[in-house]
């Protein structure tokens, strides 16, 4: 709430300067950003019930049975699949993580669900291709995954 | 029927949420609930951030923008993509634009992909809750490994990637 109060007194103020300052350039930045807006619109309208559908078929103690504290590596595993396909708001993710680990998750497991679940997505996938192209998008999305799985294994070594 | 065409994925989606409404009402109307959410989160952060991406692509320079992010700005351009990853707010998709944007000013693709991944570790809003949900430790060994990865990243992608191969994919225009 307080981002978004933040930002859209941001956007309006430099919003108001350029367009005392020059209409015309305003004129075109706002006739850009609808145009960006429009095409990821079908996107993000996707990602969105895609993820709505993946988090009420997957409740918070249904993941907790499959990562639990011995569940290893095929935990990781799991964890790494689950938070790849995922997407939800940076915010809810570290809650969600700590609700986790209270319904018996095993703390590296939910680190790389955490991890991937902000830094890899299966379901922008399709909109990150579009705009970086298909080689690099896959690229970033790998080494996100080999990052969360490190971080896991640091994790498991200094914390368990 | 292009535009229909573009939403062919929402689509099918949309037939699957019919399909477990016919199988079980309760996850149904749970999906509408969170889906719904969201998108109105998305309708509300959205419009502002590519409106303030509009106005810098028409205002900066690229030079400026070069001497911030160009491939000689060295740890200066480590501390002003830092910045500008971690007061950001909101989910990775939001920053692809932004990184389009930068790339076309002429950030070197090293900054980029440091820029992706610092906006996926260390954002200040998001950080109180990592702390208080998983304590200093766990926080710290996070976004420490995190950015010295993502920096590595970001050098090795830059060999492989120019600049112009990213950019020929420009969301700004009609597709």
């Amino acid at each position: 709430m307080i981002n978004a109060i933040v930002l859209y007194s941001i956007a309006t103020i430099y919003l108001g300067v350029s367009f005392i300052k020059d209409k015309h350039k305003t004129k075109v930045a706002l006739w850009s950003s609808w145009k960006m807006f429009r095409n990821v619109l079908p996107d993000l309208l996707a990602i969105m019930l895609f993820v709505g559908l993946a988090l009420s078929l997957l409740t918070p103690s249904l993941i907790s049975s499959f990562i639990g504290g011995n569940s290893g590596l095929l935990g990781i595993l799991y964890s790494t699949i689950i938070g790849s396909i995922a997407l939800v708001p940076s915010f809810i993710v570290f809650p969600l993580g700590h609700t986790l680990v209270q319904n018996g998750a095993g703390l590296p497991q939910v680190a790389v669900f955490m991890s991937t679940l902000m830094s890899v997505g299966l379901a922008t996938l399709s909109m990150e291709q579009k705009t970086f192209g298909r080689s690099f998008a896959y690229a970033r999305n790998i080494s996100a995954i080999i990052m969360s799985l490190l971080f896991a294994l640091i994790i498991w070594v200094v914390m368990t | 029927m292009t535009t229909l065409k573009r939403y062919w994925f929402f689509f099918i989606l949309l037939l699957g949420l019919f399909l477990v409404a016919w199988m079980n009402q309760a996850i149904a109307m749970k999906t509408v609930q969170l889906t719904s959410k969201s998108i109105l989160d998305m309708l509300f952060l959205l419009p502002p951030v590519f409106v303030l991406v509009g106005l810098l692509d028409q205002w900066v320079k690229k030079e400026t923008l070069i001497r911030f992010m160009g491939g000689k700005s060295s740890i200066y351009g480590v501390f002003f993509t830092l910045l500008l990853a971690s007061v950001a707010a909101g989910p990775l998709y939001i920053a692809f634009p932004i990184a389009v944007l930068l790339l076309k000013k002429g950030a070197s693709v090293r900054y980029i992909v440091f820029f992706l991944g610092a906006w996926s570790t260390v954002k200040l809003p998001v950080l109180v809750y990592e702390f208080t949900s998983f304590g200093s430790k766990f926080t710290l060994i996070h976004i420490c490994f995190g950015l010295v990865f993502y920096y590595f990243t970001g050098i090795l992608f830059e060999k492989i990637y120019g600049q112009q191969k990213l950019l020929k994919h420009d969301i700004t225009k009609e597709t």
